[in-house]
């Protein structure tokens, strides 16, 4: 096989087609979007699809939950904050600082508890970030207590500011294509392969030689760090940290809003940010209190329709309207 | 720290040792019967202490709201069971912790719509003057919390022994097919101990509102303890759960004369995490912890 043939180009693009568009299309928003309101939704979109991402490996792929992914994104704001304005660190630096704690933190939680059944991974991160969340309240010199950190710079590359609402889409969006480029390689890869292979049964891929604990371990560190960079732009971009950001509320959002999106494919991740991100701006103008209430109410009844070979809400809401069984093989095996 | 003070907080641990035990309980009676993780059990108790509040205002004396809160809790697991557990019995851990946490969060927004953000509380079951013990003091409150508590779990224990329901409810813990084919109604047995799962927190939930308020933002920290209680313990054990229980209330208490009062909740999660670590099948569970 040549892969300098003619056909090798249009074959790259038909593979890549929906990661292309995709990235043309988020990629140039600045240019024709102006509106404040309308940047500022899109730069949190940005930081919460990272999130997502990193959830839906754990859930999609692996079959485990994370209920204290805000306890990950908690470290990265914070090692951003805390090492950028008492170091005076350079940013850049300071998010891998705070992506490689928040590794090292999931590898503390992951190893005694991916080797048990769900719950327990479920129970412990929720217990980790309420640990997180007391301390960044409780630990005072370093954390400023509940007034939080303020005064924490933009990202700048060779002294050129990206904390302008354009440049800094470029940049938290340019990230999240990154990791979704990574995230859609990883699940087509061996390792993907072996992820999706545990979940259906665990002793049947461990008889393969998969060392499933690790596997699990390795996903979990990897949505950690997701996570922590995400905590970090989010720092950068608003100048402003403080603890009630990084509650278990915040990390059952994400959960649900990957939910929502779709747990089979990663760009499941994507519709759910936009859910998550767009939904609780529209029900503010009836009352923002409800939001949780109806995302609650989502979780449940979305577990209740959903089925192992539905890849998402829709295709299963679809399933349900047309009575149609089948495609129960098909689909779930391909890789994103 | 001095004897008296030593006391002093082995009697607070006491106290809320017995919220994490009830807690513990409510958790196991559920896992027993469905090996389902109820995330919104914590919740459940807290709807305790804010229903029995809300009775108590209606003009209810406080035995009426004991056995009133109790009820609804209960009618709510039913209600829980029927729309989200039953559908999701066959489905695996996941789908069951996502409904759960669903149903959680569904719980916690309500009761912040109803009863708004402010902590509220309850008059002691009987007055609130002191008495002393040596040169510790304890409220009454305290005395009626351990007493229940002893009412509760000795009631427990004489149905789930000697009454046919409860053998039947054993049967279905140790192998649910192998009872089903003994003619039991598996079906009965899991919407009834969602019931009593729900009349426990109830009780536990109204009996600690008088010591230390309720809220609506209460029940997320109160499921966890009382998870880690019962996974201290060994999950599924109804021993188990009591002890751990009182365990992590008398630790949680010393840890505040210890450290600071700051800390207090985190002290429930490192205990969880070292016994993932060290012992997973908790103090009294001799049975290897199933893999997935």
């Amino acid at each position: 096989m040549n892969r300098f043939a003619s056909g090798s180009l249009v074959t790259f693009l038909r593979r890549h087609a929906g990661y292309l568009v995709f990235a043309l299309v988020v990629m140039t928003i600045p240019v024709y979007l102006n509106d404040a309101y309308y940047l500022s939704i899109l730069a949190f979109a940005a930081t919460r699809f990272m999130m997502a991402m990193g959830l839906s490996l754990l859930l999609g792929q692996a079959g485990q939950i994370s209920l204290g992914q805000a306890a990950f994104v908690g470290v990265g704001a914070y090692a951003s904050a805390i090492l950028t304005t008492r170091l005076q660190l350079d940013p850049w630096l300071a998010m891998a600082v705070g992506a490689a704690l928040a590794a090292l933190l999931a590898g503390l939680v992951g190893i005694p508890t991916l080797k048990l059944k769900g719950y327990y991974l479920a129970m412990a991160t929720l217990g980790i970030n309420e640990i997180v969340y007391i301390l960044l309240v409780q630990l005072k010199s370093l954390t400023n207590g509940t007034d939080g950190i303020s005064g924490i710079p933009g990202l700048a590359v060779g002294g050129f500011g990206l904390g302008g609402p354009k440049a800094y889409h470029l940049v938290a969006w340019g990230i999240a294509l990154i990791m979704l480029r990574f995230a859609l390689n990883l699940s087509r890869s061996r390792i993907g392969r072996s992820l999706r292979a545990l979940r259906r049964s665990e002793p049947a891929a461990e008889s393969l030689g998969i060392d499933t604990s690790m596997r699990k371990v390795q996903v979990f560190m990897l949505a950690a760090v997701f996570a922590s960079i995400a905590g970090s732009l989010d720092a950068y971009y608003v100048h402003y940290v403080s603890p009630e950001s990084y509650t278990i509320t915040f990390s059952i959002i994400l959960i649900t809003g990957v939910i929502i999106g779709g747990l089979g494919t990663l760009w499941g991740a994507l519709w759910g940010t936009l859910a998550i991100v767009i939904l609780p701006e529209l029900l503010k103008r009836v009352n923002e209190d409800v939001t949780n209430l109806v995302f609650g109410v989502l979780l449940v009844v979305i577990m209740i329709l959903h089925k192992e070979e539905d890849r998402s809400l829709l295709r299963s809401l679809r399933r349900r309207l047309s009575g149609r069984i089948g495609g129960r093989n098909s689909a779930s095996d391909r890789g994103n | 720290m001095t004897a008296d003070q030593f006391l002093q907080y082995i009697f607070s641990g006491i106290t809320s040792g017995s919220v994490y035990a009830l807690t513990a309980l409510s958790f196991t009676l559920v896992f027993n019967a469905t090996h389902v993780i109820n995330f919104s059990q914590g919740q459940m108790v807290m709807l305790g202490g804010l229903v029995g509040v809300s009775l108590h205002e209606a003009g209810l004396p406080l035995w009426g709201c004991f056995l009133g809160t109790v009820a609804a809790v209960a009618l709510l697991g039913m209600g829980l069971e029927t729309v989200a557990i039953q559908p999701l019995l066959r489905k695996g851990v996941l789908a069951q912790i996502i409904a759960t946490v669903g149903a959680a969060f569904v719980f916690e927004t309500a009761a912040m719509l109803i009863w708004g953000r402010e902590a509220i509380t309850l008059p002691p079951f009987s007055g609130d003057s002191p008495i002393t013990l040596g040169k510790a003091t304890i409220v009454p409150q305290t005395l009626w919390v351990v007493g229940l508590t002893v009412v509760i779990v000795s009631a427990l224990t004489l149905f789930y022994r000697r009454t046919l329901f409860g053998t039947a409810i054993r049967a279905c813990a140790v192998n649910s097919t192998a009872a089903r084919l003994q003619g039991i109604s598996y079906r009965r047995v899991v919407l009834f101990s969602f019931a009593l799962s729900g009349a426990v927190s109830a009780a536990a939930g109204i009996m600690i509102t008088p010591i230390s308020f309720m809220s609506y933002s209460a029940g997320a920290l109160l499921g966890l303890k009382g998870f880690a209680a019962a996974t201290l313990g060994g999950l599924g054990s109804p021993l188990g759960a009591v002890v751990g229980g009182y365990v992590l209330g008398v630790v949680e208490a010393l840890g505040i004369g210890v450290v600071s009062a700051g800390y207090k909740d985190a002290i429930a999660f490192v205990i969880l995490l070292l016994v993932l670590f060290l012992r997973p099948a908790g103090l009294l569970g001799g049975k290897v912890v199933s893999r997935q």
